[in-house]
């Protein structure tokens, strides 16, 4: 019972803090993980799901021909912005036939980041799409190859076919300001977006 | 419905879970913070050695996705035992923020917190 040194029973819900997440997407490979983890106060977490519980009613044990046992893995991190609240970043799972995961994921995200492999931008149409049909903010971050970053950002954005409101970024998802950045960048489209709303 | 006193809330052990007498999955998603009641009901029944370990990681607020890696199991299996914790009294729930307009109050405070890092 570390450190619980005060009697607040009556509000313990009251003293957890608030939460929220950032989903982290892109195509398998992509550095999602990496990108939790530069910045993460934590080391990246991750949990397992067996796929027929997280995907379908669970009460029907019918389907014997669903014997055969697949998870799918998650990795998230952790960053406490403030002393009441707290930010998650989640890794979405990249391949493609666990897309209906993300469903659930994107639930009550704030929004996401789209990472883009510089040297297979086109695999990570599939995340863009998704965010893009269900009306989640994003910004497209471009993960250079060690680092590096052989094209312009029209290019890409050009190569994505993304309209001028998606902010491109190019990052270097090992540094974690680099990463900090562009959650700064996703941050800061929410907020003008919320300013044009009210 | 009858006879619910029309001036004042009804006050259950589960207003948490918008008033349902048993919780369900639905009330547990992966930011969920769950927080182990303290002192522990001591009428309730004793816990199974899977329950101690949740209150033990949840002595402090824990969200659920942190508590299923932490105990290594899927997030739906941790769920079901969480609804009983709850239902026990043991534990208290907090739901994340909502989002769906995001509080541009709460944007500013993300994005100061992502400044300091």
């Amino acid at each position: 019972m570390a450190g619980s040194d005060t009697d607040a029973r009556a509000s313990a819900d009251g003293d957890a803090p608030d939460t929220v997440k950032i989903l982290i997407a892109g195509g398998f490979g992509v550095g999602k993980t990496t990108m939790v983890g530069s910045v993460s106060e934590i080391r990246p977490l991750r949990t397992e799901e067996p796929l027929t519980m997280a995907g379908l009613g669970v009460d029907d044990l019918d389907g014997v021909e669903e014997k055969r046992v697949t998870t799918v893995a998650m990795d998230f991190g952790r960053i406490t912005v403030s002393d009441d609240l707290v930010l998650y970043l989640f890794g979405t799972p990249g391949q493609q036939r666990f897309w209906f995961m993300w469903n659930d994921l994107a639930l009550g995200a704030l929004g996401a980041v789209v990472l883009v492999d510089v040297r297979r931008p086109k695999s990570s149409f599939a995340a863009i799409d998704f965010f893009e049909r269900r009306g989640i903010p994003f910004v497209v971050a471009v993960n250079g190859f060690h680092g590096e970053h052989p094209y312009p950002v029209e290019d890409i954005r050009e190569a994505l076919t993304l309209p001028a409101e998606v902010p491109v970024l190019l990052c270097d998802a090992r540094e974690r300001e680099s990463s900090r950045d562009v959650l700064i960048a996703l941050i800061d489209l929410l907020i003008a977006q919320a300013a044009a709303a009210s | 419905m009858g006879g619910s006193d029309p001036s004042g809330r009804l006050v259950r052990p589960f207003t948490l879970t918008g008033g349902r007498t048993r919780p369900s999955r639905a009330d547990f998603t992966l930011i969920t913070t769950v927080t182990a009641a303290d002192p522990q009901p001591e009428s309730a029944a004793r816990p199974q050695p899977e329950h101690t370990r949740i209150l033990r990681l949840c002595a402090r607020p824990m969200a659920v996705a942190e508590l299923a890696a932490r105990l290594d199991l899927p997030v739906s299996v941790v769920v079901i035992m969480l609804c009983d914790l709850l239902e026990a009294g043991r534990i208290t729930v907090r739901p994340p923020r909502s989002v769906t307009t995001p509080d541009p109050d709460l944007l500013q405070k993300v994005r100061e917190g992502l400044g300091r890092l």
